[in-house]
């Protein structure tokens, strides 16, 4: 298993477990570099603008929130005195040092589909980041979940170690991108829809989910898919440059391509869109039709405050100003990302490829919660979208939440 | 006593579009640049999205974009006989402060020279015989044809839209045909014209004149620069000019640069940063760096190779006159360079008012116009009209803001019923025919520091005095009675002449086009700073803007500064850093 998956997974010659010498071989630590840049270990392991991979970024969990360890290797706040059997223990089966268990909010389930070579190649480039003192905060968690021991009980119900395994009657191709999107990119950490305790919803496998207050899209590109309508170009794009003609990135995704996708590979990129690509949704029924006065309402709000960008068609400008027409976000079934976008405005993902920051102003000021909800309601029910209605009591309650108020 | 900084290879004072560009090119260049602003931070979503971009009070007026006249001002006379006194409040220009300077609230209009502008002096004379006693105009030192690859950047720059009239000398139907030969074509086709470009285009082809469309920074579809920088289609909401643009549609440094600049590691932007000297050792031969103090009083000395200003030509005059660099310009004696040749435009209009036709002048943009040239510049035979120079007449449709555009007939009262009348019939149914003069430099123009007022830190204002001249006066009226002839025209209802007579007022507002100063030149004894805009006296010191114009030509200036920029930026890259030393031997 393990002597065939890195031939697969890398292309590489390397075999067998971790050796002394290939700490200081430069492909092994590009490798390694790689392997970090496309699991987004940078991502949740740094809070805005402080010391890249040192931890203690608040990761908001339904549970409550979860601080981020320092992945440097300092020998006191950080993995400076972990071995690559620890390290190896920890990404596969959720297991820190001390043999505690770490918390899902570190996407072990995913890590896991990783094989030891990989694993090791992350640790030996860690290894090699200078090392940060920094103590990270502890998790605000309430008992029971402070309590690490109930993980357990967790990890035999939904986790299930083990290495990636690829389908023979797939291509390599498939195979490559199925690894990357469900082992180190883990995708559906914000993109699969979760139970009560936290865990993926299989049925609802990269169908959309929610995560820190924004509804992430369904990335099915298969029949009845979320994208359904992109080409494999266009995944390829969109992951590579932040925009294509159907969509920009912001919020948590544009950390995940600034980080991340854009440094990745066109071809591991590819493979990731095929993969996608392969996946059907499901049918969805149509949403009622929303109420005529409303309609109108929204109508009046859109051609005053949002045609300018998205155009009165809703067409946008594709690269700069997001089509709406057909948008996934705006055909969510959970209104939250495009109450969110409206309410505190957003910005497009800067990239090597389109360093312009094009933002949406924020509109919370200016609209209330009526105005918003017609105007939402307007777009997910224009052009050819079928998001269906907004009410007012959902503007409010995420206003309020995004305030720090009671929802 | 000043806390000493670490030293870099290069600062800039002041970053708009001039240091924007400098920055951009001197950090490809490998060196570490320091740019230092006196105003704040700004970008397009933080201070002027599109909920916030039109708000006529707020920015225009009280004067959110521009210089805080609390601070410092200029003081003002007509002529030396009079007593200069500081303006209060901004009126006939409107200089800006903050990141982006006052490139980020221009309206766009993007005009290249023409050859005959860099050489007016011998160009003139040689057609028409000697220049007046006191008309002080003078070559430029580089020609059209040495700036003309950096013109094209410029435009590539900022996705300007236009037709060209004379691609490598060969004439284009549609496009300027007095223009310098161009090497390419805009990158982005012109602006949509509006009725009044319309009529404006019929009535001046019926006089046999070749209308063009107005070269235009506001986008005239997405654009992608090459520095890979995004700017979005204009909307035509008519917030140009005393505006940020909230939609990405103006090219300004915001829009063009600064993304990718922010971004680099050999790259600092220091804001509310203002720089109080230019420091020079004791041979006075070499700058040192420059001392600047922040918002909190605190004085910095800042050391470094190479000193560029790129503050507005006003106060790069001024802080060179500060910094006792060069020899003031006495009007008097005629001796001393800086502050000499200070120039600024004669602008004029003829309103066309219609009856029952809708102009819908409110769907307008800063550069959406169609213009003439054959009255620019050289572009006619000036024999027996007693002036040289011109400029061009254009019909633009930039805004009709609610509180600002009031166009009236002749005979309307200035209020009361009568006036809202007359504004709720025309406001509609008006455009404007308008000429865009240049000024030709004469003796008696200049700016020098001011002996009684003084700015926030104490140091003496700059004065202007500055009137018009009879060389401009006889242009303006020859340009008015050309644009009179043009909108009798345009089939309205009647016109109504603005001529431009009397003294210059500093209040009304006409252009932000002020020039000169810091002029540029082929001798020490003619020019402030060379043809690579370096400091004869200080060669690491180098001095961008429309200060160095020796005199102004009849456009607007921005495309002729910014070429003037990369141009001097190619001359460090390529020769300077090489060689640190005068780059044209005295």
């Amino acid at each position: 298993m393990r002597k065939s998956a890195p031939l697969l997974i890398a292309g590489s010659a390397l075999l067998g477990s971790a050796q002394a010498g290939q700490a200081n071989d430069f492909s092994q630590l590009e490798r390694g570099r790689y392997l970090t840049q496309a699991g987004n270990c940078q991502g949740c392991h740094t809070p805005p603008g402080e010391e890249p991979f040192a931890g203690s970024r608040a990761l908001e969990t339904p549970f409550g929130l979860i601080y981020t360890p320092n992945i440097t290797f300092d020998t006191e706040t950080g993995l400076g005195r972990w071995t690559k059997d620890d390290f190896w223990r920890a990404m596969h089966e959720g297991k820190a040092k001390d043999g505690s268990q770490l918390y899902p909010a570190f996407p072990y389930p995913h890590f896991t589909k990783m094989p030891r070579e990989d694993v090791d190649a992350i640790y030996d480039y860690l290894a090699t980041l200078d090392p940060v003192r920094k103590k990270k905060p502890e998790n605000e968690l309430p008992f029971p979940l402070s309590w690490r021991t109930t993980v357990k009980g967790w990890n035999m119900t939904f986790f299930e170690p083990g290495v990636f395994r690829p389908d023979p009657a797939k291509s390599q191709e498939w195979n490559r991108g199925a690894y990357l999107v469900e082992g180190p990119g883990h995708c559906s950490g914000c993109h699969t829809e979760k139970n009560l305790l936290g865990a993926d919803k299989k049925s609802r496998h990269l169908a959309g989910g929610k995560l820190e207050n924004w509804a992430a899209p369904d990335i099915r590109g298969g029949r009845h898919g979320g994208l359904e309508a992109w080409s494999k170009a266009a995944i390829v794009e969109f992951l590579q440059t932040g925009r294509n003609a159907h969509s920009a990135a912001f919020s948590i995704m544009s950390e995940v391509i600034s980080y991340s996708t854009q440094h990745m590979t066109e071809t591991d990129l590819a493979a990731i869109a095929t993969y996608l690509k392969d996946l059907d949704g499901e049918e969805r029924a149509a949403p009622a039709t929303p109420d005529d006065a409303v309609m109108k309402a929204g109508a009046a709000i859109y051609f005053d405050n949002c045609s300018a960008c998205h155009v009165s068609d809703g067409s946008g400008v594709p690269r700069f100003f997001p089509p709406l027409a057909g948008s996934g976000n705006v055909n969510n079934p959970d209104a939250t990302t495009v109450i969110r976008v409206i309410l505190e405005g957003a910005r497009a993902v800067p990239t090597k490829r389109h360093p312009s920051p094009l933002t949406m102003p924020a509109f919370g000021w200016k609209l209330d919660d009526d105005g918003i909800a017609a105007v939402a309601t307007y777009v997910r029910s224009s052009w050819g979208n079928s998001g269906g209605a907004v009410e007012a009591d959902e503007v409010r309650d995420l206003r309020s939440l995004l305030a720090g108020g009671p929802p | 006593m000043a806390r000493k900084l670490p030293p870099v290879d290069v600062v800039l004072v002041g970053f708009g579009w001039t240091g924007a560009i400098m920055a951009q090119e001197l950090t490809e260049a490998g060196l570490e640049v320091l740019a230092l602003e006196r105003g704040g931070w700004r970008d397009t979503p933080t201070h002027f999205p599109p909920t916030l971009a039109p708000d006529e009070l707020r920015f225009y007026w009280r004067h959110e974009m521009f210089q805080d006249t609390a601070r410092e001002t200029l003081t003002f006379r007509n002529n030396a006989s009079q007593t200069a006194l500081p303006m209060r409040r901004w009126g006939s220009f409107l200089p800006g402060s903050g990141v982006g300077g006052s490139g980020v609230h221009w309206n766009g209009q993007t005009f290249r020279f023409l050859p005959s502008d860099f050489i007016a002096a011998s160009h003139n004379a040689d057609r028409y015989g000697p220049l007046p006693d006191g008309m002080t105009v003078q070559d430029y030192g580089v020609t059209y044809d040495e700036l003309e690859p950096h013109f094209d950047r410029f435009e590539k720059l900022c996705g300007i839209g236009g037709k060209a009239g004379n691609l490598r000398g060969a004439l284009q139907a549609g496009g300027n045909p007095f223009e310098g030969r161009r090497s390419d074509e805009y990158p982005n086709p012109p602006m949509e014209m509006t009725f009044a470009q319309k009529q404006f285009g019929a009535a001046a082809a019926e006089l046999g004149l070749k209308p063009f469309p107005a070269p235009s920074a506001n986008m005239s579809r997405p654009y992608t620069n090459p520095l890979g920088v995004q700017l979005a289609p204009c909307t035509y909401c008519g917030f140009c000019e005393k505006y940020g643009c909230g939609n990405y549609s103006k090219a300004i440094p915001q829009t063009t640069i600064l993304p990718v600049l922010m971004g680099k590691p050999n790259f600092t932007l220091k804001t509310h940063n203002e720089v109080l000297e230019i420091r020079r050792d004791s041979s006075g031969r070499r700058a040192t760096g420059v001392t600047h103090v922040d918002v909190h009083g605190e004085v910095f000395e800042q050391p470094a190779g190479i000193v560029i200003l790129c503050a507005y030509p006003l106060q790069n005059a001024r802080l060179m006159m500060l910094s006792g660099i060069g020899r003031t310009y006495d009007p008097r004696s005629g001796e001393g360079l800086v502050g000499k040749n200070y120039c600024y435009q004669v602008v004029s209009s003829v309103d066309v008012f219609y009856e029952d036709r809708y102009t819908n002048q409110f769907v307008g943009a800063g550069a959406l116009g169609m213009v003439i040239d054959e009255y620019n510049g050289d572009n006619f035979d000036h024999a027996g009209l007693g002036f040289i120079g011109g400029g061009y007449l254009a019909c633009w449709t930039t805004n009709a803001r609610p509180i600002e555009t009031h166009r009236t007939p002749e005979g309307t009262p200035e209020w009361g019923a009568g006036w809202k009348k007359a504004v709720k019939e025309n406001f509609l149914k008006s455009t404007s025919v308008s000429t865009h003069g240049a000024s030709m430099a004469y003796a008696q123009n200049h700016l020098d520091l001011d002996p009684i007022y003084t700015d926030v830190y104490g140091r003496p204002l700059l004065r202007m005095t500055y009137d018009f001249t009879p060389n401009d006066r006889a242009m303006t009226a020859y340009l008015t009675d050309r644009a009179r002839e043009i909108a009798a025209r345009m089939g309205g209802r009647e016109i109504k002449v603005n001529a431009r007579e009397g003294a210059y007022d500093s209040m009304p507002y006409q252009t932000t086009h002020n020039t000169g100063g810091t002029i540029m030149g082929s001798t020490p004894q003619n020019s402030v700073v060379n043809r690579y805009l370096q400091s004869w006296d200080v060669p690491n010191l180098f001095v961008m803007g429309a200060g160095v114009f020796p005199q102004n030509a009849g456009y607007n200036p921005t495309g002729t500064v910014a070429a003037l920029t990369y141009w001097a930026a190619e001359a460090i890259r390529s020769r300077y850093l090489r060689d640190p030393g005068p780059m044209v031997q005295a």
